[in-house]
């Protein structure tokens, strides 16, 4: 769609967005991608390092309370980005705010997830909210991939609203699963590793 | 010889340069196969006429255009140089300044023939102002090391760059009219350096 060939072009021009694979290849294999969330431009850049066939078959998930409380938001969200957007505040969900990514990943799509549910001051993760286990536990053939992006704090980071032109890279890290009868914190503090590990 | 001849012969000379040098180029390619020397060599090449290609256009564009070309050269300058630089979120809007107000407003200084605001801009009130705003944050860790880093970027990629076609701006006796071929002089003696180095070294 235009509106996703624009947004793409813009986020390159502004950060480059080169991709480094370096745990593994890119595959259109079904895979959910998480990272360090830091700034509003993290979805499109991770999302513009895909190549174009990863990408037609890839949703960023992105929060209903932002990305859905107006009518140009939202457009960009699901026109755009073809994102799924999920409720935060589980309080005022009436069913279980992960389902609509089971039903997107039901679908055969694979996801961007950023795990820390909000973005940190600071390039380095902070604890990973459960949702990835729930995720990981309903669906066990998905690749978990661990995704690292260097830079895009300083380009854009919370409470600003412009971006400096730095060059962004995004990289990739090796699959992951969780292991037989691993527990929700471990398996959680082990994925935020794997992010961490790639950041050096 | 008119301008437009002598650059014309200018041009053609580093045209024909740059010939000999890609058949050299593809001989040797020939002989030995894609060696990294080879392959290195090729894409030097390869940069080489992109580098007098955009020269050249820029040239016969005329002054604006010049400008505009090494306002961008600028800018691609101090993004490479300020990714490889550690800066902190305290520094966005310094760092925002320096792209969308520093660059624009230097080149159109030269733009408009005001050399003595020119000269001064970025040494005096770009370093003022830059630190001012990243204090104006408050983040206080390591100010003076990041001031100073935004400051040599600044600097380097924003101010001596910009001296390039500020040649322009020149008023030589006996010579009016001709100081974008000066400009031209001056970047083939740059490349020139830079070729005989590769040569010599390799």
């Amino acid at each position: 769609m235009w509106l996703s060939q624009l947004l793409i072009g813009l986020t390159r021009a502004a950060l480059g967005a080169t991709p480094r694979w370096i745990g593994c290849e890119p595959s259109t294999a079904q895979r959910i991608y998480f990272a360090n969330h830091t700034s509003h431009l993290d979805t499109m850049a991770l999302w513009a390092a895909l190549p174009p066939a990863i990408r037609a078959s890839t949703r960023p998930v992105a929060a209903a309370d932002y990305w859905g409380n107006n009518k140009l938001k939202r457009y960009l969200a699901l026109q755009g980005l073809n994102a799924v957007l999920i409720e935060r505040n589980s309080g005022k969900a009436m069913s279980n705010p992960l389902e609509p990514l089971y039903t997107a990943l039901e679908q055969g799509a694979s996801l961007i997830v950023f795990p820390e549910g909000t973005r940190q001051a600071q390039a380095l993760p902070g604890t990973f909210k459960p949702g990835l286990f729930y995720l990981a536990e309903r669906f066990p053939q998905v690749e978990l991939i661990p995704v690292y992006l260097e830079n895009i704090h300083r380009c854009m980071p919370k409470g600003t609203f412009f971006p400096v032109p730095l060059i962004c890279t995004v990289r990739f890290g090796a699959p992951l699963a969780r292991e037989e009868g691993e527990a929700k914190g471990a398996f959680l503090s082990r994925m935020r590793d794997a992010v961490v590990g790639l950041a050096s | 010889m008119t301008v437009q001849e002598k650059f014309y012969c200018v041009l053609g000379g580093v045209g024909a340069l740059l010939v000999l040098a890609s058949v050299i180029t593809w001989l040797l390619w020939m002989r030995r196969g894609n060696t990294p020397l080879i392959t290195n060599l090729a894409a030097r090449m390869r940069a080489w006429w992109v580098m007098v290609g955009i020269f050249a256009a820029a040239y016969v564009l005329g002054r604006n255009a010049t400008l505009v070309f090494f306002a961008f050269v600028s800018f691609f300058a101090l993004r490479e140089f300020l990714t490889l630089t550690p800066t902190r979120a305290g520094d966005h809007r310094a760092l925002s300044i320096a792209f969308f107000i520093l660059i624009p407003v230097q080149y159109w200084l030269i733009g408009t023939d005001w050399y003595s605001l020119f000269a001064i801009f970025i040494p005096v009130y770009g370093f003022l102002l830059l630190p001012s705003f990243s204090a104006l944050i408050q983040d206080t860790d390591h100010f003076l090391e990041r001031s100073a880093k935004i400051q040599w970027g600044v600097m380097v990629a924003i101010y001596c760059i910009s001296h390039v076609p500020a040649l322009l701006l020149l008023d030589i006796p006996n010579y009016k009219g001709q100081d974008a071929l000066l400009m031209f002089f001056f970047l083939l003696i740059v490349q020139l350096s830079d070729v005989f180095q590769y040569i010599l070294a390799s």
